[in-house]
């Protein structure tokens, strides 16, 4: 009992003092797959906080973006012009789901919407690799997937460009949302949908402005994991790595999804090298949600989410 | 003009709170209840009994079970599956350890297995709400596979991981294993429908699942007004999961004979929350609607373009398939967001008044 005890509690800590190099690698590496979660789990939030659909889908248009990128580039297509193209798909594809989807949708319950959304994600599953095929893509934007010494402590290139990508692309989220009028607008909708109505702010057009935002985040999240992983039917699979991340950021924060990336990453990370040889290893598909789990008890709407108010 | 109410009267409270109040909605269920029994097994072949009304009876069960917990209590879950998977690795177990019990009762034990682990993974709902619980139930599908894939002891150590369902009798009848024949085990699979569903169906309208609809309306109204939400919560959880473990011992033992942690999986959570929905939420008929629906969906599809005479690769055909299927479903929430259960009971309106709508 007492060396099952001193294997789960002492253990592993004195593992990591003693190579505080290994240690610091695990750790940035958790760090930076946890950005990777917060790319994706950034569309979620942006989604939830502007309509309140909690949209299954975004993992299937990461895909779906990746995938189109891909096959553009494939067709002999210079980056840029793909890029265009594709992130004009994206905004199309946003103003389909509004009229075709959402609008007959308004006002039904959340979960109703959730399962459209998750009807929407077989649909454009199966129309990505009906349109672009089903094997797997590489997806080469010019980053080699190498590694450099800093200090003693590999770092990758690809992940280190990933880490950037995400923290500009939440800056320009940030001053989008503070300081442009249509961010102002999108805030007032997440507020109150009525009071934003009455005000003048027209819904329908907020709505598809936020999914085609979705869709830009789409693709940055596409590539960065295509580069990393290669473009295939898997990648629709990180959405439920972004799950946790998004309970624990709370559905309604910005920053809550790159904090709670960076806390998911590296405790997915440092959990799987320290304490996942202890209970046989590959513990990394539920651990985030355990992780996730915990924090809820103690915080029900995550750490940044608004508080809830409920009355009767 | 058959289906009229008229000159119906109801003297006592019992009749009037009856669960079919109306004589031809008491007869028609009677009847179809009887059809169930002796129709399929003398009529449908061994294709359909195994392909379509197999699984469509223990997706109906695990679709009734699914109901109680997010149509009646509110709770959204998304861990049907692990869920399953508990019932069906239990029986496993089980019946290996005793093999002189019986296995129907095997099958109810392993549901009450699947009700305490229920209990357990229901415990943050008194504290977590709405989509908060839905991602924590994933926690309970994602462990749950992950140890039954990790633990050798719940295979008995199979280097395969595959659980195999072991040949039993019961009554001198063999019921399970390879050489069950497929009436038997569609008649095993019905009648434990046929009495949940009953069960469900008495469940719901009395104080129990009055309060499950009070936690769902309005949770905190409910507390003030008196419901414990602690044991309505946990009860719903316990119920539902039991349900559940039925339905994954039967999954495994009576419709696919041998079975990976892979048959559990996240897809098979979506697909009896589908089932929910497309059916109505908080309806019995309706889980059984939604449960036709989604098992007769896919094999329409794969059978159409044979019908209509279209040749086409396998891999586009595979891809349409799933293209339609998504589609339907949101066409069918556009149509008719509160599910198929509601469609049947505007058209039971319509029949009262038909041939005068006016």
């Amino acid at each position: 009992m007492t060396e099952a005890l001193y294997a789960l509690l002492v253990g592993p800590f004195k593992d990591m003092g003693s190579s505080p190099a290994f240690f610091a690698e695990v750790l940035i590496g958790g760090i930076f797959a946890g950005l990777m979660y917060s790319l994706v789990a950034l569309g979620f939030v942006l989604i939830f906080k502007a309509s309140g659909v909690f949209n299954f889908a975004q993992g299937v248009m990461v895909l779906f973006a990746a995938l189109t990128l891909v096959g553009l580039m494939e067709r002999g297509m210079p980056v840029a012009l793909a890029l265009a193209i594709t992130a004009g798909v994206m905004i199309l594809l946003a103003l389909l789901i509004e009229r075709i989807v959402l609008r007959p949708l308004v006002n039904q319950a959340q979960i109703i919407l959730f399962m459209a959304t998750i009807g929407l994600n077989f649909f454009l599953e199966g129309f990505g690799e009906m349109l672009w095929g089903s094997n797997v893509k590489r997806l080469d934007v010019g980053i080699p997937d190498t590694s450099f010494k800093v200090a003693g402590v590999l770092i990758n290139r690809l992940e280190l460009t990933a880490a950037i990508t995400a923290a500009v692309l939440v800056s320009i989220l940030a001053i989008f949302f503070q300081r442009t009028r249509i961010g102002r607008a999108l805030r007032a909708v997440a507020d109150d949908h009525e009071a934003a109505l009455s005000i003048g702010i027209p819904l329908k057009t907020i709505w598809v402005v936020v999914w085609s935002v979705a869709g830009l985040v789409a693709i940055v999240a596409g590539i960065m994991w295509g580069a990393k992983s290669g473009v295939q039917f898997s990648l629709s699979l990180v959405a439920l790595k972004a799950l946790p991340v998004l309970i624990l950021g709370g559905f309604t924060s910005v920053p809550g999804a790159v904090v709670g990336g960076l806390i998911i990453g590296m405790g997915e990370k440092l959990g799987e090298v320290y304490w996942g040889p202890l209970v046989g290893g590959a513990i990394e598909n539920w651990f985030a949600y355990v992780l996730a789990l915990v924090f809820l008890l103690f915080r029900p709407q995550g750490l940044f989410g608004e508080r809830i108010i409920e009355r009767v | 003009m058959i289906y009229r109410e008229a000159g119906q009267f109801k003297t006592t409270y019992a009749a009037d709170q009856a669960i079919f109040p109306i004589v031809q909605d008491r007869v028609m269920a009677a009847l179809g209840v009887a059809a169930a029994f002796v129709v399929p097994p003398l009529v449908a072949d061994e294709y359909w009994l195994q392909a379509v009304l197999i699984p469509f009876l223990i997706y109906a069960l695990a679709a009734i079970g699914l109901n109680v917990l997010t149509g009646y209590a509110g709770q959204l879950s998304l861990g049907t599956g692990g869920f399953m998977a508990v019932g069906g690795y239990a029986a496993f177990k089980l019946t290996s350890a005793l093999p002189q019990l019986s296995i129907l009762f095997v099958f109810v034990l392993s549901g009450l297995v699947a009700a305490v682990e229920g209990l357990l993974f229901g415990i943050p709902s008194l504290r977590i709400k709405g989509f908060y619980l839905a991602v924590a139930t994933l926690a309970a599908q994602f462990f749950l596979i992950w140890l039954f894939n990790k633990v050798g002891w719940f295979t008995n150590y199979a280097s395969s991981g595959t659980i195999t369902a072991p040949p039993r009798t019961v009554l001198g009848v063999m019921v399970t294993g390879p050489t069950a024949s497929a009436p038997v085990r569609y008649l095993v699979a019905l009648g434990f429908v046929a009495v949940l569903a009953l069960a469900t169906k008495n469940l719901v309208r009395g104080r129990i699942g009055r309060s499950w609809m009070a936690i769902r309306d309005r949770d905190i109204a409910a507390e003030i007004i008196g419901v414990r939400p602690l044991r309505a919560k946990l009860l719903a959880f316990g119920i539902s999961s039991f349900y559940c473990g039925v339905a994954g011992a039967e999954y495994v033992f009576l419709y696919l004979g041998s079975a990976e942690t892979l048959a559990f999986d996240i897809n098979v959570s979506f697909l009896v929350l589908f089932m929910i929905i497309i059916g109505g939420l908080g309806s019995v008929l309706g889980s059984f609607l939604g449960a036709a629906f989604i098992v007769l969906i896919p094999i329409l599809l794969t059978n159409a373009p044979h019908a209509l005479g279209m040749t086409m690769p396998v891999a586009l055909q595979k891809q349409l398939e799933v293209m339609v299927f998504g589609g339907l479903i949101i066409f069918f929430l556009i149509v008719e967001p509160n599910g198929l259960a509601r469609l049947w009971q505007i058209t039971k309106e319509k029949l009262r008044l038909w041939p005068f709508p006016h």
